[in-house]
């Protein structure tokens, strides 16, 4: 039996059932890491000392029945923008490459709490700007259906960790597609909550206003299961949200019967590839058969959500990453004059090419006598785009489009130009502006044996609506592997 | 010089609130402690870490706005202003830029030349950076961030002053409602308040102001108000050479009284302020402003009006006690244990005064409990100690603030009441002075105070003078 | 291309983002946020008069934390990482104002 091929509620179930010892669990995940590592580097750290350390208390507490929730000895993979208490945080920058952090962050902590247990950090694209995790600056990440294409991003290494079968399921951080774009890619299942959902303490901020973590695991009830662990209050977070409910797993439900899903015309339109459109259709048509009430509507505004996501998501960036100056922590250049050389050779050695190149962006939207005509006109887009969504889910309980365009390109293929790239998350990138929950469910493979990804979006505070809906489609098709995952099974 | 000058002046006021903790965090905002050990995560700005910020500095911001005249912004936001420095550990500061707290307040100021409204454009709240310290033997500098998030209010005035001695005045007041308002205890040298002078002069007579400076690091009234005269000069000079007056920011040297420009390429002024993301807005209701209006302490004008009415005690004195915080609480904190109000108003007006000009000292630096001088007053009024003894014994509670019961006791400074050894003393004095004896008995009223003092000084200064006075009267 | 960045421009950038690019990534920085104006110009197509800037997707507003002091002295952990240090603080080259 591959241990690692369950989902982590079937392996959780396991474990509280004394089938399976934590160790043992921690030990598959350890050996697959071993086994496919090289081929698809999606973690940064791995701590197999401190995670058979935790695996042994973890057990005692199974045992003592202290801890009796469905994740308990579970391992799991955390995005390394998380802070992780003495264990290198790297948001796989140079400028952080030898940062420990002296506390954990909350989604984290409550994850521990849960008794997750914690095997490495995973890759990202630097400071989580990117598409690809090419930009990390631990080199790239491969996708584990192919190794010749990219594993979407930023949280590419903790979704191609959870295909690959290197942990039973992951943390990964979403500011404009981040979660659902990379599961798309990767063949998983990742949600985006809603903004406030979980706390943002301890993550490394990106863009502030936008920025969610959230579950990539490799189905629906692992993902809403793992939401209900991390989600909470946290007075830490003055943006966090008291939230009424926090039961996820009530919505695991096999039945559409009278949602009402729309299907915005504007997801179809050009640049979208047809295999990915077909699939996405065929996902809509399940539905329509299992008793949802589908139809295509005008979203509208679509096109505009990039520019304006690019604006603030930068701006705020470049406020946010001004703290990394080679003075508290992380990287500072050996040679320099004076302080403010200091600087900026410290940043410029430090930062890779895409988060330099944000940040002129963001400095430059902000400077005096452009704020108004690039800052305050894209809040005002975003206003506008909240208002489009508002009027959406007056008539539908649920948004259902393609989680990006096209399969995961090929190593390479993104980087050399920018504005394509950024084109690629026209679908998930306005959710983040809105502060909606989405969800991306694999939905099927296309001619080139690369997964396509469904997106589900809901009304803020709806995640439930999203979950029964990617719950009953998840029903009607089997989780695909790739082979490396296979590997594991013998 | 032909031309006659006006100077135009504005204030930037930063006043450090009297919390518990800093504004976003649980750290102490205590003064001193060894460096860094105030700080955690969010001070000091380690990736991940949010503010949350503290709810009483926002009513202390109210506070300070109601008092000043102003209008509450009822729907309020944090800022970031962004730029790299050391001491400003994230290189942004959360502030206020769009929508401040506070607005379109005034204050009354009274000079020589009589009194005069003052508006406050507005208040702000913001952080305190951190602490910098140049090291002299390595050549580099260290950074302290118990400091840095300390809250802050910016009182930013109009340009209404045009005189240092304006300004003086307009610090004074503020200090002093800020003071009554327990919001912050103002220490120009502890830095609790901070003043940045915007100053442009321009011909008597013309309307639109001239390009200003801004002068900072001012620690003192008097390196203020030397800094307000060196500039105006400066700008006079400047225009009368023929030469511009540039836009700028300088620092005021108090040790050389001179200023120099802070001028470099890498400090553009640029600060790129946005809406703090991590912050969510204020709403301040109708409801919680009342709260607060409730909550807010008598102020001076009904202080003054009160004293009246419930002491009897001069104006003048009225006048000078509340005119300082301190003393005004030193003053009714005494009276509720002794109930002697014109004793106390006289120990506050006549010996705290001389000891406070002595030792160069404020009314706010006074140290000594109004336990130990309710007590020296009973001392005193008992007959315990004569009126001589009770002004050495105050001095040593100006400076130690002891005990005076233990410390008469224990210095054997008790008047002697004992009738027998006094006139035994007297009778000596009497017998070894006959001269004075015979000058009293021809009328020479002077000569007994001859005596009195001679046997003061045989007992030590411990005896009653109204006892030696009666029993020289007898014997003679 | 309709907007043309400057040299000066990514100079004063640079000051202000605190990054230094060598003379070929200003070259293609120039390009780079040229062409990445270019695109958000797009917006300019829209029409947002009236619109209220949104900076908080949701109207939460008061989050506050009472007046007490809950840290204790975590200097040893905060100076933990500092790439240099002396006397409890943190060292940084001279700054003379
Ligand atoms: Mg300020
Ligand atoms: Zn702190």
């Amino acid at each position: 039996m591959n241990l690692m091929s369950l989902t982590a509620v079937e392996l959780g179930k396991r474990i509280k059932d004394k089938e399976v010892t934590v160790e043992e669990a921690v030990k598959a995940a350890l050996s697959q890491i071993k086994a496919v590592e090289d081929r698809v580097h999606s973690y940064v750290t791995v701590d197999e000392e401190g995670a058979l350390k935790r695996a042994a208390e973890v057990q005692r507490l199974i045992d003592n029945k202290q801890l009796t929730g469905s994740l308990a000895g579970v391992p799991v993979a955390i995005k390394d923008n998380m802070c992780t208490q003495g264990m290198l945080t790297t948001c796989s920058s140079k400028i952080l490459g030898n940062f420990k952090p002296t506390y954990t962050a909350q989604a984290v902590l409550n994850l521990e709490e849960a008794g997750a247990i914690m095997i490495g950090k995973t890759n990202m694209d630097e400071f989580a700007m990117g598409s690809t995790t090419e930009t990390s600056a631990f080199g790239a990440t491969k996708n584990p259906w192919n190794t010749e294409h990219v594993p979407g991003g930023s949280s590419g290494g903790s979704c191609s960790a959870v295909a690959a079968q290197e942990c039973s399921f992951a943390l990964g951080s979403d500011t404009g597609g981040s979660i659902r774009q990379p599961s798309s890619f990767c063949g998983v299942t990742g949600i985006k909550p809603t903004y406030g959902t979980v706390s943002r303490y301890g993550l490394i901020a990106y863009g502030s206003s936008l920025d969610q973590i959230g579950p990539v695991a490799k189905d629906v009830t692992d993902c809403a299961s793992i939401l209900e662990a991390i989600a909470s209050y946290d007075s830490k977070d003055s943006t966090s949200i008291k939230r009424e409910d926090y039961n996820f797993t009530s919505a695991l439900v096999n039945d559409v019967k009278g949602m009402r899903i729309g299907i915005p015309r504007d997801y179809f339109g050009e640049g979208l590839d047809a295999e990915v459109k077909n699939a996405v259709l065929k996902a809509a048509d399940e539905l329509k058969a299992k008793g949802a009430i589908v139809e295509e509507f005008d979203l509208s505004l679509v096109e505009y959500a990039i520019p304006a996501y690019y604006i603030i998501a930068s701006a705020e960036a470049s406020s946010n990453l001004a703290r990394f100056d080679g003075v508290k922590f992380g990287y500072r250049t050996k040679e320099f004059e004076g302080l403010h050389n200091m600087y900026k050779k410290s940043r410029s050695e430090g930062f890779g090419p895409e988060v330099k190149r944000r940040i002129m962006l963001g400095s430059f939207v902000l400077s005096s006598g452009y704020y108004d005509a690039y800052y305050i006109k894209a809040l005002k887009t975003k206003a506008l785009i909240k208002k489009a969504f508002d009027k959406a889910f007056e008539k539908y309980d649920v948004i259902l489009g393609p989680a990006a365009p096209t399969t995961a390109p090929k190593l390479g293929e993104s980087l050399s130009d920018p504005i394509k790239m950024y084109l690629g998350d026209i679908y998930t990138i306005s959710v983040n502006l809105a502060g909606l929950p989405g969800i991306s469910v694999p939905c099927g493979i296309d001619s080139k044996g690369l997964p396509i990804g469904l997106q589900l979006i809901g009304d803020c505070f709806k995640e439930n609506k999203i979950i029964q809906t990617a719950y009953t489609f998840e029903c009607t098709r089997k989780y695909e592997r790739c082979d490396i995952a296979k590997e594991g099974d013998k | 010089m032909s031309r006659q000058y006006e100077t135009v002046i504005g204030l930037e006021v930063h006043v450090e609130l009297a919390t518990k903790t800093k504004i976003f965090c649980s750290c102490s905002t205590q003064f001193g402690g060894a460096p860094n050990t105030h700080t955690c995560p969010v001070c000091t700005g380690m990736p991940g870490s949010l503010p949350v910020l503290n709810k009483q500095v926002v009513e202390y911001a109210v506070a300070v706005g109601l008092a000043t005249n102003c209008k509450i912004t009822q729907n309020c936001k944090f800022d970031r202003k962004n730029y790299f420095y050391p001491d400003n550990p994230q290189n942004y500061q959360i502030s206020q830029l769009y929508y401040p707290i506070c607005r379109n307040g005034e204050i009354e100021i009274e000079t020589e030349a009589g009194k005069k409204t003052v508006g406050i454009h507005e208040i702000h709240m913001e952080e305190d950076a951190g602490k910098l310290i140049h090291d002299e033997w390595e050549d580099c500098s260290l950074v302290d961030f118990n400091r840095s998030g300390v809250p802050l209010i910016e009182i930013v005035s109009e340009p209404d002053m045009r005189s240092s001695e304006e300004v003086i005045a307009y610090l004074d007041k503020l200090r002093l409602i800020i003071q009554y308002l327990g919001a912050s205890d103002c220490k120009l040298q502890e830095g609790s308040m901070r003043a940045d002078v915007n100053l442009s002069i321009r011909e008597v007579g013309q309307k639109e102001f001239g390009t200003r400076t801004e002068m900072k690091n001012l620690n003192s009234f008097k390196a203020i108000k030397r800094a307000i005269e060196g500039e105006r000069e400066r700008q006079i000079d400047l225009l009368e050479e023929g030469k511009k007056v540039i836009q700028e920011t300088r620092r005021w040297d108090d040790n050389k009284e001179c200023s120099y420009a802070m001028r470099s390429k890498e400090d553009a002024q640029d600060y790129r302020y946005f809406p703090e993301p991590d912050l969510v807005p204020i709403v301040i209701s109708d409801e919680w402003l009342n709260e607060i209006k409730e909550k807010q302490p008598e102020l001076r004008a009904e202080k003054i009006a009160r004293y009246k009415k419930e002491y009897d005690i001069p104006d003048y004195d009225i006048d000078i006690i509340t005119g300082s915080k301190k003393l005004a609480d030193i003053f009714e904190a005494t009276i509720a244990i002794c109930k002697k109000p014109k004793k106390v108003s006289n120990w506050l007006m006549v010996e705290t005064m001389r000891l406070l000009k002595d030792h160069n000292m404020e009314a706010q630096d006074i140290s000594f409990s109004p336990q130990n001088l309710a007590k020296l007053i009973e001392l005193t009024e008992a007959g315990t100690i004569n009126s001589s003894v009770a002004k050495e014994v105050f001095e040593v509670i100006f400076k130690e603030d002891i005990d005076p019961d233990q410390y008469v006791e224990e210095k054997g400074l008790k008047s002697v009441n004992d009738e027998g050894a006094l006139r035994t003393t007297i009778e000596e004095i009497v017998a070894a002075n006959p001269q004075s004896v015979e000058d009293y008995r021809n009328g020479k009223q002077k000569a007994i105070g001859f005596l009195v003092g001679q046997t003061m000084k045989a007992m030590q200064g411990k005896a009653d003078p109204g006892m030696i006075n009666k029993i020289l009267k007898e014997l003679l | 291309m309709a907007n043309i960045i400057t040299d000066e421009t990514i100079e004063y950038v640079g000051i202000l983002a605190k990054l230094e690019l060598s003379e070929e990534e200003k070259e293609h920085a120039k390009k780079d946020m040229a062409n990445m104006l270019d695109y958000i110009d797009m917006l300019n197509e829209l029409d947002t008069e009236g619109v209220e800037p949104m900076s908080h997707v949701f109207p939460v507003h008061n989050v506050f934390r009472e007046d007490i002091v809950t840290n204790v002295d975590d200097r040893d952990n905060i100076l933990a990482n500092a790439p240099e240090k002396k006397d409890g603080s943190f060292q940084v080259p001279k700054t003379v104002e």
